[in-house]
């Protein structure tokens, strides 16, 4: 069997705060195949972009990182050098920020952002990387592309500086693209055309990604495989298909009755809410950390809690079932 | 009673035109923001607005609230026109709810202060009255009264929504503005302010006016929704009209851009053009026609009249009667 481009076993993150240790992270398990798509799925203050931080070596100097294994095809990110790292990041892995606005520096202009990636880890010519530049940004869908190449980024609409910024994360064909809400920020329009070029350039260049939302439509439809994360856990993973077909864990559960579906939720009828708030993860976390706001908490989810596993879909509750048959019940 | 329910809003050849200067030097041109926007909004209705950024959405909303004066045309509140009142009285009946509860609210002011502001502002009651008032709109919008004396950086998002809300209904308002009021929360908290904001609607008979990027929203809540494009409302239908048969290109592909969590189904092609068109510069004819999947040369010289559906209203050729390309089918 081939082995995953990106292996992940265990990562904790650790912050400390006053008052105790912030777990921030606590213990996730991933795998990543070349040419998968994985979309990490939370809330703000899950985790989730710590973990994005955690895989390009990005963390501040404060956080602590642990794992037993951070693999990335033979390279131990763990035990890397920070030269190493730099070898790797906009090279092999690139990343993808939230906020267009503020991930480009408006000093530079987009061609000399776009080229410094190229220019540093390949030995190409100034004339080749922008010729180079000029053809991603035509891939991306930027008309006038070599005009914009002397233009700085508050000369462009949200829609194209994110562009741009994917332009640039493409510039040495990466293995491994992590796009950190990468259209959160744009209009639906754009969204689906920027997601729909992120899919087809990586079925076209075989590279993986990791796509981090909160938004469950867009999981849907772009992802290979699915981790949903609530307070610094992964509660489930799995194939899209068997995590929306069958979402067994009562957090995603609840995430999903939250949204109005059109065509299936009735329009102005009461939505799903998930009452309470994420606890607090500073200090000793036991047990299962949604208990508090689940239907279906017991005593004994203040222990160790399952892990819980049919082929690919995995999630960890005291119900075999996660609950799932219980609610159908309730709700026939 | 009268089937048809009098508009508590109404929109007349609303029009909103800014002066842009283009670098230094250059010289000023006009930008249409808002171009002839007629809305009639009866009274207890949810109207969607949705269109891209740019499109004056919000521009509109400004001039709802008496914040931006339209260039011209008349809006009538039950059948006033706004020009015509003073910013207080309009205040009284007329309250936003912004997108962003964290710079919405004063971050030095207790949320006592911030919520009995409009009435201090307009010298009703005294300090008993207050606190009567901002602990039962409190209570109606599920904050305990405790969190008088807290400041909103204590609270988490979806409570700073709801001091906002508690805010905007303290003066009991008819028509509340909510411009994006749950695109900055996760989707728990965002499910649980869009029911506050049905149940509101319900118990107090209020009108709104919902402006939102979110289609699966809109379509959840509004009973009306209109589409803008480029400062023009090229659609506008009851809910189940335009969301079961939209009729304009452009409401079918904002339709069809919407992701539902449905997997296997991979990202819909939209068939727009990538470039939203410069406002400054408006496509001529139907300024929609560049990005469309059915233009002709007709709609590049000639733009489309407004016309009546069962529905609601459209411009398009495409669903003009007396126009040569008239094809309702084929849209």
């Amino acid at each position: 069997m081939e082995n995953p481009l990106l292996s992940v076993r265990n990562l904790t993150l650790d912050i400390p705060v006053g008052g105790g240790t912030l777990h921030a992270v606590r213990g996730i398990d991933f795998d990543l195949m070349r040419g998968e798509t994985l979309c990490i799925v939370g809330e703000s203050g899950s985790g989730k972009s710590l973990t994005s931080l955690a895989l390009m070596g990005l963390l501040g100097k404060t956080i602590r990182r642990s794992a037993d294994r951070m693999d990335f095809d033979g390279t131990d990110i763990l035990t890397a050098k920070p030269r190493a790292m730099r070898a790797l990041r906009g090279d092999r892995m690139a990343m993808i920020f939230q906020e267009p606005m503020t991930s480009l520096n408006p000093a530079y202009t987009i061609g000399d952002q776009l080229t410094e990636a190229l220019l540093l880890h390949k030995s190409v010519g100034r004339e080749a990387a922008r010729e180079r530049a000029v053809e991603l940004l035509e891939k991306v869908g930027i008309t006038a592309a070599r005009s914009r190449l002397g233009q700085y980024p508050h000369q462009l609409s949200g829609g194209l500086r994110q562009r741009v910024m994917i332009a640039m994360a493409l510039m040495c064909e990466p293995e491994l693209i992590i796009a950190d809400e990468p259209t959160t920020a744009l209009d639906v329009t754009i969204q689906a055309q920027i997601l729909r070029l992120l899919y087809d350039l990586g079925r076209e260049m075989n590279m993986a990604m990791i796509l981090i939302t909160h938004d469950l439509g867009v999981v849907a439809r772009v992802a290979d495989k699915v981790a949903v994360m609530y307070a610094g856990e992964l509660v489930e993973t799995g194939p899209a298909a068997d995590v929306f077909n069958t979402p067994s864990h009562p957090y995603t559960r609840g995430l999903l009755r939250c949204i109005p579906q059109p065509g299936k939720t009735e329009r102005g009828s009461t939505l799903g809410t998930i009452p309470g708030i994420v606890p607090s993860l500073i200090g000793e976390v036991e047990g299962c950390a949604f208990r508090t706001r689940c239907s279906h908490a017991r005593p004994e989810c203040r222990a160790e809690i399952p892990h819980r596993k049919e082929g690919e879909h995995a999630f960890r509750c005291i119900h075999p079932d996660g609950a799932r048959h219980a609610e159908e019940e309730v709700s026939a | 009673m009268s089937t048809q329910s009098p508009a508590i809003l109404e929109l007349r050849g609303v029009t909103k035109t800014y002066r842009v200067k283009q670098g230094l030097f250059g010289t000023a041109r006009p930008l249409t923001a808002v171009n002839d926007v007629s809305l009639s909004l009866p009274r207890g209705e949810v109207l969607g607005l949705v269109g891209e950024s740019g499109c004056g959405k919000s521009t509109l909303a400004k001039i709802l609230l008496g914040l931006e004066a339209p260039t011209a045309g008349q809006v009538l509140v039950d059948g006033e026109e706004i020009g015509a009142q003073d910013r207080m009285t309009l205040a009284r009946r007329i309250q936003p709810i912004f997108q962003d509860p964290y710079s919405s609210l004063n971050p030095r002011k207790s949320i006592f202060d911030i919520v009995s502001l409009p009435l201090r502002v307009h010298g009703i009651g005294d300090r008993a009255h207050w606190e009567k008032e901002v602990r039962s709109i409190l209570d109606i919008v599920g904050l305990p009264a405790r969190v008088m004396n807290t400041f909103p950086n204590q609270m988490s998002g979806g409570q700073r929504q709801r001091v906002a809300i508690a805010r905007a209904l303290i003066m009991k308002p008819e028509i509340v503005i909510c411009d994006e009021p749950t695109s900055a929360l996760d989707v728990s908290v965002q499910s649980q302010i869009l029911n506050l904001l049905g149940d509101l609607r319900r118990e107090f008979g209020l009108t709104y006016l919902f402006i939102s990027h979110d289609l699966a929203v809109v379509e959840h809540l509004a009973t009306r929704v209109a589409v803008m494009y480029l400062g023009r409302i090229v659609e506008e239908a009851d809910v189940a009209g335009l969301f079961d048969e939209a009729r304009h290109p452009y409401t079918q592909a904002l339709l069809k851009s919407v992701l539902t969590p449905e997997p296997g189904l991979g990202v819909p092609d939209t068939q727009l053009g990538m470039a939203y068109p410069n406002p400054i510069d408006p496509p001529s004819g139907c300024h929609f026609h560049p990005r469309c999947p059915m233009a002709t040369d007709l709609c590049k010289t000639t733009a489309p009249r407004a016309v009546e559906t069962s529905v609601g209203r459209v411009e398009c050729h495409l669903h003009d009667p007396q126009s040569p390309m008239h094809n309702p089918k084929a849209a």
